[in-house]
């Protein structure tokens, strides 16, 4: 009796092609990933008193002490923006940037074991916490709205522009350099713990090499290169300009992160994916 | 089409022991120099057995080795080993938590398996909320889960909880609430751990025959691993053994218990002790021997059973003090008897002893004794399993006919009376 292929459903082997990514399952999975974004979103405050609020209250505490020290002590330019405005456009970006990918990378070492013990698609988990996360952007960015308005109607200067069509854009890319990052690390984090020691200061010194607390227009030219290098820089560059009215925004480096974040993207997944089938045993 | 829906081809899955260093680093890469010059990899061709109590000279193990087995639709299976044969292996792959080193796994339809009970339990959540996030792990959709709540509630009874977080309930509601979300499923394939240990007699009760339901009558593949041999002889119609990572026995469970217990190493053929005893040691069993008022070496239905122990200074103590219990189990480990001198007066005047069953009441099949001695109270030496024995087909009744084996393990005598 000779069995076709086709009869079985499921066949487990060794190891897979590098692109067997399996996307179809994912989506058979989705109920999954709202499962794992409700129990983030539930669980994080549950037996606090404030809840949701602390939400509001990290960046906004952020955006204080960046604009007294930054600000009003260091004085760096802001390029005529309200400080707090200002600082708080590259919070709340960055924050989503970094939050992503730190989350991200410790996928496996976090969930080592619920994964150790039922299969379902492992994408799903960093997927899950990209889209928490932009839960937690959403309300940070209605806070960044509210103070906006308030500036607007002020009369301080501050417009927005046609720009902000292109913020939807500006989240996606941030979520797949943030997601792409995230499963390279969490892939090279199963066997050897290095690079979990790296991404901790890692993440704060990549914050200085963006333009979170600082304009590019004011960068020495000598300086600009290396900063643009950092695909973060044209997404917060542009973030800013779309709501403040200031900032550099240009079409070729915005081409350049799209790119960037799309190439990190698909390496990532498939990196991660490679790792899934049998990190297991090394974690 | 054939019916089978689960088979496995050479199967094998190795492990690195020791800790993950600087030597895996070095490893690691010549793994990697030997794949880019398209060469096997280096360490396929070492590993040994995976024998956990010998030291072995090579880092890498063999956890399981060259496995070949089908299931076919609404079997149950049970998969039976000592600890480290490889069963927890084989489920991981099967599951699909870890990939195999080499040979392929093939199914047909969903597999669901419960490793572990309350996967993924978070313990701020509800119960309800729980239900919806577990049974969404593994594998279940909303809609699903939602058409199926009360019953999962109704079937934990956690009724009175349900709406409590799950870090206040007991261990054993967990593992109620978990099970019965998992029994819920309906995958094709349900794959099912040691996990029927933490509840209650009623509910282990209760999941077993939910599990015979899903096999018998919506003919589903179950696949069971338990330490419990009458679970699992009770609920599985085929088994496999699983020894040092390649498969022992596949067959019918019986079959596959019986091989089971007579390679433990706590039963011995010949009748030898064994060493692995327990007890203070004031006396000692030296030898045991079973035989029969018509033969020397088979016991059959009928004949008087004799049960020969000598020891080796019984006579030091005083009959009073001396207290010898034998526990007669079946091949599935259950007590079918228990003699004692708790229960019939002796005297001592020799280290030989025999206790005898007239026309032994034992219906045929295989039987362990377990032997434990008392001096002044304490457990002087007691032996698991010490002699295996095997009954023979033979008459008790007038009929000359025996009950079915998997109807009883005791011949009783009775006669009926129309009044």
């Amino acid at each position: 009796m000779k069995e076709k292929e086709e009869d079985w459903t499921l066949v487990i082997k060794p190891s897979s092609g590098l692109f067997d990514l399996q996307l179809r399952e994912v989506w058979r999975y989705r109920d999954l990933l709202q499962m794992f974004v409700r129990r983030d979103f539930v669980a994080v405050y549950k037996q606090t008193i404030l809840g949701p609020i602390w939400f509001f209250l990290q960046p906004l505490f952020t955006t204080i002490t960046f604009t007294i020290v930054f600000g009003n002590i260091a004085g760096i330019s802001t390029d005529g923006v309200p400080p707090l405005l200002f600082y708080m456009a590259g919070i709340v970006g960055w924050n989503y940037f970094s939050e992503c990918l730190t989350t991200t990378s410790n996928t496996f070492i976090q969930n080592a074991n619920i994964f150790g013990k039922v299969y379902f698609p492992r994408l799903i988990m960093p997927l899950s916490i990209v889209v928490s996360n932009l839960l937690k952007f959403g309300v940070q960015f209605v806070l960044f709205l509210v103070l906006l308005a308030y500036y607007v109607f002020a009369g301080s200067g501050v417009q927005p522009n046609w720009a902000v069509v292109l913020v939807p854009f500006l989240v996606l890319l941030m979520a797949a350099l943030g997601l792409g990052f995230g499963m390279l690390i969490s892939a090279m984090t199963t066997k050897y713990r290095d690079m979990k020691f790296l991404i901790t200061f890692g993440v704060q010194l990549a914050m200085y090499a963006s333009p979170v607390i600082y304009p590019i227009s004011t960068l020495p030219e000598k300086y600009k290169l290396y900063i643009l290098a950092n695909p973060m820089s044209s997404i917060i560059e542009t973030f800013r300009y779309a709501f403040l009215g200031e900032g550099t925004f240009n079409w070729m480096y915005l081409g350049y992160s799209t790119l960037f974040a799309a190439v990190i993207l698909v390496l990532g997944i498939v990196v991660f994916n490679k790792v899934e089938k049998s990190f297991m045993d090394t974690v | 089409m054939s019916d089978v829906v689960i088979k496995v081809e050479n199967l094998s899955k190795q492990y690195r022991l020791g800790e993950l260093g600087t030597g895996t680093l070095s490893h690691d890469l010549n793994r990697w120099w030997h794949r880019i010059r398209g060469k096997e990899d280096p360490y396929l061709k070492i590993g040994e057995t995976n024998d956990r109590s010998t030291k072995g000279n090579s880092d890498y193990v063999w956890a399981l080795r060259d496995i070949n087995f089908e299931v076919k639709q609404g079997e149950v299976l049970g998969i039976i080993g000592k600890n480290g044969a490889g069963k927890s292996t084989l489920l991981k792959l099967l599951s699909r938590v870890t990939a195999p080193t080499t040979g392929s796994i093939k199914a047909k339809g969903r597999i669901a398996s419960l490793l572990e009970v309350g996967t993924g339990f978070h313990e701020e959540l509800t119960g309800r909320e729980n239900i919806f996030l577990n049974g969404a792990i593994l594998g279940m959709t909303k809609a699903e889960i939602r058409a199926k709540f009360d019953e999962i509630v109704a079937f934990s009874g956690t009724e009175r909880y349900i709406d409590t977080p799950v870090k206040r309930y007991s261990s054993g509601m967990r593992v109620r609430l978990a099970f019965a979300v998992a029994a819920h499923l309906d995958p094709e394939i349900l794959i099912v751990d040691e996990v029927l240990a933490v509840g209650d007699a009623e509910f282990q009760k209760k999941a077993i025959g939910k599990m015979q339901d899903i096999s018998k009558e919506q003919g589903r593949t179950v696949l069971f691993v338990s330490h419990n041999m009458a679970t699992i002889s009770k609920l599985c119609k085929y088994g496999l053994v699983l020894k040092n990572g390649t498969i022992d026995v596949v067959g019918h469970v019986n079959d596959c218990v019986e091989k089971y217990y007579s390679s433990t190493g706590e039963v011995n053929l010949k009748g030898e002790l064994i060493v692995n005893r327990s007890g203070n040691g004031r006396v000692k069993l030296r030898a045991i021997k079973v035989y029969s008022s018509i033969s020397e070496h088979i016991v059959s239905i009928g004949s008087d059973l004799i049960i020969e122990l000598i020891f080796d200074s019984l006579i030091k103590y005083n009959t009073n003090d001396i207290r010898i219990d034998l526990r007669i189990d079946n091949h599935i480990g259950v007590r079918v008897a228990w003699l004692s001198t708790e229960l019939m007066p002796i005297t001592i005047n020799s280290n030989r002893i025999n206790f005898i069953v007239p026309s032994c009441p034992l219906n045929f099949g295989l039987y362990y004794i377990t032997t434990c001695i008392y001096i002044l109270g304490d457990v002087s030496d007691w032996i698991q399993n010490a002699y295996q024995f095997s009954v023979a087909e033979g008459n008790f009744y007038s009929s000359l006919k025996l009950p079915p084996k998997e109807q009883s393990d005791s011949l009783v005598n009775f006669r009926i009376e129309n009044k």
